[in-house]
């Protein structure tokens, strides 16, 4: 049996599909996540404590259930480290705080794949309680049979805003409306999407007749979004396509602007990156198998680029597949054109998503107030940040959270750092990709001091 | 101690479930077992705890690990983030920065 070391961050679709794939092929890879299962978020396993009613995963249940399955069948096979967080990774050591313990583990090859999280772009009134991502809206309904408030609003740009809406207003949650700052696609846009997108899209347009026929309200064009409330959601207020002022009470507000990419731990690594147009956003450089610069690092899903749950389980596969061929163990190459074939037709996709359907308002950030907060773990606001670039004469990213502490919280600038970029390019009238990007640091998630200093080898 | 914040937005979409006691800020609150401490607090009170710099009540905002607003302490002083530690039997949980 091949003894390599091989380790894989993130327990996600990708993440999952790449572990079952090395294990099938005789070697035992470790299989590490933050969750105590796997699944990653989009499928999250429900603590089997709230029971499964309401069929979490939609039109992904045979899916998820695929994954899950074989992931159980193959437990003896896989090391699998939930309840683990990985907090740094240098050459052939991963460091891990595993339920309250640290632990280290050595490595000869490192899959990353680390998934996404929503995009935030900030409004007034985002840090109050009850205005939550909607990812976290449906993390809740999926994860917890809970829902974020009676009165809920939607806002935001991409295909998850039209998913949580519907599984909000199928699971009787009251919808209060659903506001897109996109523009209402164009006829073109939309038939090539579909073109694309096949079932993908189908599934999209299922959503938003659901919600018409329940008379839902859906806004596109939505500019100005701001959120009302002493101490809690009351209000939302906003701005629809013709320019009127609207309003609607409410007790809660999901907000998401997409996904983004979290390449920390990519960073950590010193993998090379390149400035991704489409999704505006800085990416580790992997060739088409998934292979980084370094050779012993492939990257895998969402955390490699946004390409969604499909995308991911096949990226993970490929992954591991390059990684067996790298260790001459023999991979099929008829699956792998298979995958690639896949693969080609998703990116066709998620171009016409990301471009056409789906663009991000970079505008919306780049209008709001100086009094915005925009860093919600320091209280940075877009005036300071803008004082950082006209006053101080920051035109990068690093600079401009030297001299303003913006993305220097315990959150590392996962929630700011996309609006402060486009605040930073708008104040120095620049380029986005001129702007930078964070640097990750360990620990690239909070940890415990007293728990690193008992860092045992494993 | 400040226990008198907003009101919740967070409910439940089933009853009747194994329960579990915990104490926030000295107060029992009852949750589900398989809840996290987020959606325990959230559900009881609709908050998590008070801003470190500034007047204001935070939420949590991404409940999936990655925003890290969500962290309070258990009594001892271990820190805890919220979104994504499953309640336990009496946990006694301090969500005021002070102390």
């Amino acid at each position: 049996m091949n003894s390599t070391r091989i380790v894989v961050i993130g327990a996600g679709p990708a993440g999952t599909r790449a572990a079952l794939t090395l294990a099938r092929a005789g070697l035992r890879p470790t299989l590490i996540d933050e969750a105590p299962s796997n699944g990653g978020q989009i499928y999250r396993r429900r603590p089997q404590a709230l029971g499964d009613r309401g069929n979490p995963y939609g039109f992904e249940t045979r899916k998820a259930a695929r994954l899950h399955r074989d992931f159980d069948a193959a437990r003896d096979a896989i090391d699998f480290r939930g309840d683990a967080t990985v907090w740094d990774v240098k050459p052939g050591i991963v460091h891990a705080i595993e339920q309250n313990r640290a632990i280290t583990m050595g490595w000869d090859r490192l899959i990353i794949a680390t998934g996404a999280m929503d995009r935030t772009i900030p409004f007034p009134g985002w840090t109050l309680p009850g205005v939550i991502t909607l990812g976290g809206a449906q993390t809740l309904l999926k994860a917890q049979r809970s829902i974020a408030g009676s009165r809920v609003v939607l806002f935001g740009s991409g295909p998850l805003l039209y998913l949580v809406a519907y599984q909000y207003a199928r699971a009787a949650a009251g919808v209060a409306a659903v506001l897109d700052t996109s523009p209402r696609a164009r006829l073109s846009d939309a038939a090539t999407a579909a073109i694309a997108g096949g079932t993908a899209f189908l599934k999209g347009l299922y959503y938003v007749s659901a919600l018409a026929a329940r008379g839902i309200r859906i806004w596109t064009g939505v500019t100005g979004f701001a959120v009302d409330g002493d101490g809690t959601v009351k209000r939302a207020t906003w701005t629809d396509a013709q320019g009127v002022a609207r309003s609607l009470p409410c007790d809660a507000v999901a907000a998401g602007f997409n996904l983004v990419s979290q390449t920390q731990i990519a960073d950590l690594c010193e993998l090379q990156f390149a400035f991704n147009a489409l999704q505006r956003q800085w990416l580790p450089v992997v060739d088409d198998a998934g292979r980084s610069a370094n050779p012993a690092i492939y990257l895998a899903g969402d955390g490699a680029a946004i390409g969604g749950a499909d995308v991911a389980e096949l990226t993970g596969e490929r992954a591991a597949l390059a990684l067996l061929a790298d260790l001459q163990q023999g991979a099929s190459q008829r699956r792998i054109e298979r995958i690639n074939r896949k693969l080609r037709r998703s990116a066709r996709f998620r171009k016409a998503l990301d471009g056409r359907l789906f663009p991000f308002p970079e505008a919306l950030a780049r209008a709001l107030d100086d009094d915005v907060m925009i860093c919600r773990c320091e209280g940075i606001t877009a005036g300071e940040i803008r004082n950082s670039v006209e006053t101080l004469g920051a035109d990068e990213l690093n600079r401009a959270k030297a001299f303003s502490r913006v993305g220097m919280g315990r959150c590392q600038g996962r929630v700011c750092a996309a609006a402060a970029t486009e605040l930073i390019a708008d104040a120095a009238r620049c380029p986005i990709e001129r702007v930078g990007r964070l640097r990750g640091q360990a620990p690239v998630k909070p940890v415990p001091l007293a728990l690193i200093a008992g860092d045992a080898e494993r | 101690m400040a226990v008198s914040g907003p009101t919740a937005g967070v409910k439940r979409l089933d009853g009747a479930r194994q329960t579990v006691a915990l104490t926030v800020d000295g107060e029992v609150i009852a949750a589900f077992r398989g809840e996290t401490v987020l959606t325990a607090l959230l559900t009881a009170r609709g908050w998590i705890r008070t801003f470190e710099f500034g007047a204001e009540y935070r939420g949590g905002f991404c409940l999936i690990g990655a925003c890290q607003d969500c962290w309070v302490r258990l009594k001892d002083g271990t820190p805890m983030r919220a979104c994504t530690t499953l309640v336990a039997d009496a946990m006694d949980i301090v969500t005021d920065e002070q102390h």
